[in-house]
């Protein structure tokens, strides 16, 4: 009963996040690769895919509130999980923009910095993956690394913005490129953020313990 | 020890703020032990219950928290072979006493029972009833009683022009009603209710528990119920018993969303129960 429709809910989010995974991690390497192909898929077929699973789990999450009236624990599962959905759908906009910016790059010279884009992305990937698996594993002690691991996807992109923004002062025709590489660092940063919500969702349905908006919490 | 007196009623003008009135106990229970026969059916309760607020009571069937509100009022003194241990005390006065009067207690701590039990006689006699038994017959007085009652149920708009029809004729939730704006007739300070929308449909339940909502501000409430989301509806606190024994008192909103004891959790959560 509920706990069957938990578990297929708990299957559907897991999907979700494993396919918005794929597109953050695609839209960099076709960046990288010079992939059109790549970043077309993220786009066009995996971005629609994430809008059916944002409507299929909120339908379930609605459902199950208005049939099982949860409380407690299994409240803060279900609620969380409104959440988490949400934040998911955001992400894969933000891997969609990353492609956009990717499409532009890839037509013009390269210009340097990719290196620490790529580090960025291979972090805010790690850091979904890791809030996803502390979410299967309701694991509070991995939830609490992937939040203290977002300032080193802050600190990335600020080191991007300030390189960035010296270069444009010397070179000007990079301008263009150089604001697309902004904005990608920019999609970056809000997929880190936002994987640190999944965490922060994480030990909400874990300990009832919101430690939103804390930056100095004990585990 | 006080000995139990009722003090004359004295509704407020102003509801109290909730923080306020959360201070003041009005009932406290010490190490109840409660014995039918030699079964032992209340085990070392001890709970504070805070002045005008309501309080619900949850727990599987035959946990005691029908005994448990039973003792507020002295019901179970009506069942042979009962016994308790441990102290009640009301605004601070001892309950259990061979002086206590307990026809003014059960004045002061009114009771609605799962069944409502109308009285087969109008509907206008249901609520002066127990006017009539302590001394009050001057008819115009009545008449103001019990229109103010019926109102405070919110019945009096579905019954003024028929009150002298007889009570059974009403439906199980105006009947419900009439039996709480009988007990608000003798002006009594706690209101126990013991499942009182059990038997009735949803609407029904909903009228009574916006009637609860309503009348916090001037009486302390106490409602046993087996319907958690009720509980989690309608009060300000929940108590959880389990097997005789208090398991978790805390704040509703947070006993429905962080119980702090696991086995409150497992049963709330339908683990088990």
């Amino acid at each position: 009963m509920f706990k069957d429709k938990v578990i297929e809910l708990k299957h559907q989010l897991i999907q979700d996040a494993s396919l918005v995974e794929e597109m953050i991690a695609k839209s960099i390497k076709g960046l990288l690769d010079g992939k059109e192909e790549m970043l077309l898929e993220v786009m066009n077929t995996e971005e629609p895919k994430v809008n059916d699973y944002d409507r299929a789990i909120d339908e379930l999450c609605v459902q199950l509130i208005a049939q099982y009236e949860p409380v407690a624990r299994d409240l803060r599962m279900v609620i969380m999980m409104i959440k988490m959905n949400k934040d998911l759908e955001r992400m894969a906009d933000h891997a969609v923009n990353i492609s956009e910016s990717s499409l532009f790059l890839i037509t013009h010279p390269v210009l340097g910095h990719y290196d620490d884009l790529k580090l960025m992305g291979e972090n805010a990937v790690r850091m979904l993956k890791d809030g996803i698996n502390a979410f299967v594993n309701e694991d509070v002690h991995l939830a609490m690394s992937v939040r203290e691991r977002d300032n080193v996807v802050d600190d990335a992109g600020d080191k991007i913005l300030k390189d960035l923004t010296e270069l444009m002062r010397t070179k000007k025709d990079s301008i263009p490129r150089c604001l697309q590489l902004m904005r990608i660092a920019h999609n970056l940063e809000r997929i880190a953020d936002l994987s640190t919500n999944i965490a922060e969702e994480v030990i909400y349905i874990v300990e009832g313990r919101d430690v939103k908006h804390h930056p100095n919490v004990n585990p | 020890m006080q000995i139990y007196t009722p003090k004359p009623s004295q509704a407020p003008t102003q509801p109290l703020k909730k923080e306020d009135s959360f201070q003041d106990i009005q009932i406290q229970v010490k190490n109840l032990n409660f014995f039918y026969g030699p079964r032992l059916s209340l085990k070392n309760i001890c709970i504070g219950i805070p002045s005008r607020c309501v309080v619900a009571l949850i727990g599987p069937s035959g946990c005691g928290k029908s005994t448990l509100i039973r003792t507020f009022n002295r019901m179970n003194d009506l069942i042979p072979g009962t016994r308790m241990e441990g102290e009640i005390l009301v605004e601070g006065a001892n309950i259990y006493t061979k002086e206590t009067d307990v026809v003014a207690l059960r004045r002061e701590v009114g009771m609605v029972f799962q069944k409502s039990t109308p009285f087969p006689k109008t509907i206008y006699e249901n609520v002066a009833y127990g006017l009539r038994l302590i001394g009050i017959s001057d008819k115009k007085v009545l008449n103001l009683i019990v229109e103010k009652c019926l109102r405070r149920a919110a019945l009096w708009d579905e019954v003024k022009d028929h009150l002298n029809r007889s009570a059974l004729s009403l439906s199980g939730g105006q009947q419900q009603r009439l039996c709480i704006a009988r007990a608000l007739a003798v002006e009594p300070k706690i209101i126990l209710m013991d499942e009182p929308c059990s038997a009735l449909d949803p609407i029904a339940t909903s009228r009574i528990e916006e009637l609860i909502d309503s009348l916090k501000s001037e009486y302390t409430i106490v409602v046993v119920t087996h319907n958690m989301q009720q509980a989690a509806r309608v009060s300000d606190k929940t108590a959880f018993i389990m097997q005789g024994e208090l398991v978790e008192f805390n704040t509703t909103s947070i006993f429905f969303t962080k119980p702090s004891n696991k086995v409150t959790e497992d049963y709330i959560t339908g683990r088990f129960g």
